[in-house]
């Protein structure tokens, strides 16, 4: 019996006319893919200092997201439970092992923080970012223990911390961020880009927020200084 | 194909569509909405029209190299710990996923919105096996309720309004007090989002579609707005992706670029909400994910259309842009295309997957305005590819009798110029004589359907050849 691997390989390979062992194709694959070319990246992320944060912030802003600016991380806590006091929320969170997470005083802000992955039972969670992108005001998310991914889409409110330095211009230079950590080709088990709030305008296109994933996602910038 | 197409009866079902006062309320919706979402998230990017080149440009270097980069893409999955799996058919399709459901004891199986899996008929075939498959897209959930397929590929619901769905939510969810008050969307949201949330946790198995595959890396990439997709890939034991082979791209850089012309295109979001990159399954140090990840690569007929005139149909991104812009769809809606994929897109699609015999209809549905090919984010010349159809179904005897004469009688005065500018010069006259008084025609020979529901305007007596060589245009 015939592969259904090996019919679909060379009927593609017949529809093109093509071997496969053509050595300018097989090149102009192997070229692509070592060499990664960056496409049209839009002039609009391409902003450096205050300016990539204020970038950064209006598009988040734009897409219903919350952002607060503190000094430094140690000031964090404190922010967040300013967040949860003025919505009304109780003064709870999950979070992952992150080291930076785990250096907070969280107990000092009067929050009653525990860690590990999320059941579903939990109303808010905190974590750290990877990466931000200032051209669409996305959060980047890597899964692992430090912060597991069912946080950033069980609990009701997301909070998410962003070092001002691992603010990037655009997509693109998370990609080489990424290679960076985990090597060229590789990635993290899941990356989640997320640009604001769980939404749904499936019923008569009316755009409703908190549809299956965090009906708040706030963000809490921590420094004033993204990477040159 | 378990869903039997309707696609040859387009006609019957789009009069039926246009009489059916439910639908062209929900489809009021349609018509402004999206458009206007896309025009001022355009306008925004200077870079919108560079990005739909290089958009264009990746899918084109993709396709003209698909072989090389499947074994690139299948080579890093197996390498991340997941699992590749090809299927010719939509049956082979459904045996693979079915078999794998089976073999981790799946009872309950959760999905995020997929257009493949709709393609393929996987519902059926998952409860054919004796399990559970639910529908977590607030659009997909509710047509799954109400044992309907998507009018739209990215608003599965579109054809409905909120009172419709109030009746399925009180029809289906029983256990809930029957006082409650779902007048309001928000409230109809917030309930699927209660019995949506327990059907996460308990499921087994989690099948998403793909927006894009990355051979570079061995990822595979949705984008919600939701957060089910998310929820169905992360929570279960098992993640299965389906997805056809021509959603693979090269690498991060170039699903980047496809990402930048998606979201705008579709609903004028410059991002949607979540862009979620999965590689393979979880890792030794992960506290959570899923333990097994397949991913099922299917042709379905897209090998063949390599390499020939509906090639560049391959480069469709599925982001609904052309049925948001075509008159056509905007007045009968998504299902009279009696098939999976409606508007511009489903009538050059349709043919190619189940024939021109059943789907030779659709592409004659058609005003050739050209808004589908001005929106279309990879630049696919739809009105050319619809009419290579039509021109297909002419030479295969497919189109109706009358209008076969009527071309052949046409083509006799279109190969004749002298001809054809005396027999239409009389005809202008004739016509504009006998119009002269009401300026218009209730009804002709032969054009009893035409004008059955709109007057033919008399002609003013003179052919526009003759005009336009009296005003210097001749050469």
């Amino acid at each position: 019996m015939s592969s259904a691997r090996g019919d679909i390989v060379s009927n593609i390979r017949r529809s093109l006319g093509v071997t496969g062992q053509e050595a300018p194709r097989r090149f102009a694959v192997t070229d692509r893919l070592t060499r990664a070319p960056t496409g049209v990246i839009p002039a609009r992320g391409q902003r450096d200092g205050a300016a990539r944060i204020a970038m950064f912030r209006e598009q988040a802003v734009a897409v219903s997201a919350t952002v607060a600016m503190v000094e430094s991380a140690q000031a964090a806590p404190a922010e967040i439970a300013r967040y949860l006091r003025e919505n009304n929320l109780p003064a709870i969170l999950r979070r992952g092992e992150d080291a930076r997470l785990a250096a907070m005083d969280w107990s000092a802000a009067g929050l009653d923080v525990s860690t590990g992955p999320s059941d579903g039972d939990d109303l808010n969670a905190v974590s750290h970012a990877f990466g931000g992108i200032a051209e669409t005001g996305t959060l980047v998310m890597t899964s692992g223990a430090d912060n597991p991914t069912t946080l950033n889409f069980l609990p009701d409110n997301h909070i998410v911390i962003l070092s001002a330095a691992d603010l990037e211009r655009d997509i693109e230079s998370v990609w080489d961020r990424l290679r960076g950590r985990f090597g060229k080709a590789l990635m993290p088990r899941t990356v989640n880009m997320i640009t604001g709030p769980s939404r749904s305008a499936d019923i008569e296109q009316t755009l409703l927020l908190g549809a299956h994933g965090p009906r708040r996602l706030h963000i809490v910038i921590v420094g004033s200084a993204p990477h040159a | 194909m378990t869903l039997h197409p309707t696609s040859p009866h387009f006609k019957d079902n789009a009069h039926r569509a246009m009489a059916d006062a439910q639908l062209q309320k929900a489809l009021g919706n349609t018509r402004t909405g999206f458009i206007e979402k896309r025009a001022l998230a355009m306008s925004k990017l200077p870079e919108f029209d560079a990005l739909r080149d290089a958009a264009r440009d990746i899918k084109n270097h993709t396709l003209a190299h698909l072989d090389l980069y499947l074994e690139a893409f299948e080579k890093k999955v197996v390498e991340a710990g997941g699992h590749v799996h090809f299927a010719r058919t939509a049956e082979e399709a459904n045996d693979i996923i079915v078999g794998l459901c089976k073999q981790y004891s799946a009872e309950t199986v959760t999905k995020g919105k997929s257009m493949i899996s709709e393609e393929i008929g996987l519902n059926a075939a998952i409860e054919a096996a004796g399990m559970k498959a639910v529908e977590t897209d607030l659009g997909e959930y509710i047509i799954q309720l109400r044992h309907e397929t998507p009018s739209h590929i990215i608003a599965p619901a579109i054809h409905l309004n909120k009172e419709q769905v109030e009746q399925d939510f009180r029809r289906v969810h029983t256990d809930l007090p029957k006082e409650r008050d779902l007048s309001q969307p928000t409230q109809l949201l917030t309930e699927a989002r209660g019995v949506l949330r327990e059907k996460f946790l308990a499921a087994d198995v989690g099948i998403t579609g793909a927006n894009f595959l990355i051979a570079e890396t061995g990822t595979s990439i949705i984008v919600t707005n939701e957060g089910n997709g998310d929820l169905t890939q992360t929570l279960p034991e098992t993640h299965i992706v389906v997805a056809s082979i021509e959603k693979l791209v090269p690498t991060l850089e170039d699903a980047s670029q496809l990402l930048r012309v998606l979201a705008r295109s579709a609903t004028g979001q410059d991002m949607s909400v979540y862009t979620t990159f999965s590689t393979g399954p979880r890792r030794a140090a992960d506290v959570d994910g899923p333990q097994n990840y397949h991913v099922i690569l299917l042709d379905n007929g897209r090998s063949s259309m390599l390499g020939g005139e509906f090639e560049e149909m391959l480069r469709c991104i599925r982001c609904g842009a052309c049925m948001n812009h075509c008159p056509v769809y905007h007045a009968v809606g998504g299902h009279a295309y009696g098939w999976v994929y409606p508007g511009p897109m489903g009538a050059v699609l349709t043919p190619s997957l189940i024939g021109v015999e059943k789907g030779g209809n659709l592409p004659n549905a058609s005003t050739f305005c050209g808004r589908c090919e001005e929106a279309c984010p990879v630049r696919i010349p739809l009105p050319k590819l619809m009419r290579h159809w039509r021109e297909r179904e002419f030479e295969r005897n497919l189109s109706p009798a009358v209008a076969r004469y009527g071309l052949s009688a046409w083509a006799v005065f279109a190969k004749r110029p002298k001809l054809y500018r005396i027999a239409t010069s009389v005809a202008m006259r004739v016509l504009g004589f006998a119009g002269r008084r009401k300026g218009r025609f209730a009804s002709l020979p032969f054009a009893g359907g035409w004008t059955k529901f709109r007057d033919m305007p008399a002609p003013q007596g003179r052919t526009f050849q003759e005009q336009w060589r009296d005003r210097g245009g001749a050469r």
